[in-house]
């Protein structure tokens, strides 16, 4: 019973542990309830191929990325180079979802920084990308094989998000299907 | 004295529980309505009131992603735009309100609720402030009921009683005994 004045400062101690562990976290990740779902069916024109429309179903059998970008989205930029030395290495194809571009910009873009997508299709009016419950630019998701998203990565790929989950990921969906 | 001391612990404890009971409710309406209608009111371009009037209800029930502290309702992002355009697609194709919640937290998860639901991860969230409270006033109770029973300790012997009346008085005062 000595220790009585001690409750207060554990107490305290408790708290400020607590809220100390909330400042280690980023309020802006949002988890997706979607992963382990089947992704959303989507139906979307080829940016450099108006004609050319890109499905869900064409994607299935595979392991792929699809990659939420847009010309207009500066952390975009920043993501770019991982991208372009992600595809050199021709792992999985990229398929680019522009999100809410214009057709010219967009193909502006790819062509003064490099393209690193298999094929990129325009989301116009972010319909596809509220399917895909993108609430910012970028966003990457892994999908697998049967068209389950098993992965997504909210903001910039980094090359060690590359390294330590997307690439172990890969690996591993490809080891099951 | 001791059934005067309980009943005194049970009116601040009941006291206690109304002023909590209406600060909630008063404060619940009070967030949701803040910045009435200025998103809603901007683009009342729809031919439909009653549909505009739902849209604008529903959406002060979601969560913009982008500005986390505001719902679709009162933010201007775009994505708070074309959620509520959503919105009011749905409600214009006959979904219930119901229906489209249950579409957005597909979507984007519990976090676009701006109330959270009852579940086991949010069980602490609903039910912590009143297990704080109640165990509060039970800690406060417990202590005031120990407090009472304890023998007054506080009677004077009579060498301290004329030190406390000289003190009163201003005279000089008496030696004081040496403490056991």
């Amino acid at each position: 019973m000595k220790a009585k004045f001690l409750v207060p400062l554990v107490l305290f101690l408790v708290l400020a542990g607590f809220l100390g562990l909330g400042l280690t976290l980023n309020p802006r990740l949002v988890p997706s309830p979607l992963i382990d779902k089947p992704a959303p069916e989507f139906r979307l024109s080829q940016l450099e191929n108006p004609d050319g429309y890109v499905s869900l179903a064409d994607m299935r059998g595979k392991v792929w990325l699809l990659n939420i970008w847009a010309s207009w989205c500066a952390a975009c930029l920043q993501e770019h180079p991982v991208l372009i030395d992600l595809a050199r290495q021709q792992v999985v194809p990229i398929v680019g979802l522009n999100y809410k571009d214009g057709r010219d910009d967009a193909i502006g873009w790819l062509h003064k920084h490099g393209d690193p997508y298999t094929t990129s299709v325009m989301d116009a009016d972010g319909r596809v990308g509220i399917d895909y419950g993108v609430y910012g630019v970028p966003e990457t998701f892994l999908i697998d094989q049967a068209g389950m998203i098993r992965y997504k990565h909210i903001g910039p790929v980094t090359p060690e998000a590359v390294r330590d989950l997307i690439l172990p990921k890969i690996a591993e969906l490809k080891r099951a299907g | 004295m001791r059934v005067d001391l309980m009943h005194r612990v049970t009116v601040s404890a009941v006291l206690a529980l109304f002023l909590s009971l209406a600060l909630l409710v008063g404060a619940a309406p009070g967030v949701l309505a803040q910045a009435p209608q200025r998103g809603g009111a901007a683009e009342l371009l729809a031919a439909d009131p009653v549909l505009e009037e739902r849209v604008t209800e529903l959406s002060h029930k979601l969560r913009c992603l982008v500005c986390q502290n505001q719902s679709i309702a009162e933010s201007n992002a775009p994505l708070a735009v074309d959620l509520r355009n959503q919105v009011r697609e749905q409600l214009a194709a006959g979904k219930s309100e119901d229906q489209v919640i249950d579409y957005l937290v597909a979507r984007y998860g519990d976090f676009v609720l701006y109330l959270p639901p009852v579940n086991g991860i949010t069980l602490l969230l609903w039910v912590g402030p009143g297990l704080l409270l109640f165990s509060g006033v039970g800690w406060l109770a417990l202590r005031l009921r120990g407090r009472a029973d304890e023998p007054a300790s506080a009677a004077l012997n009579n060498d301290q009683r004329n030190r406390a009346r000289a003190l009163l008085d201003g005279a000089p005062l008496p030696p004081e005994e040496p403490r056991s």
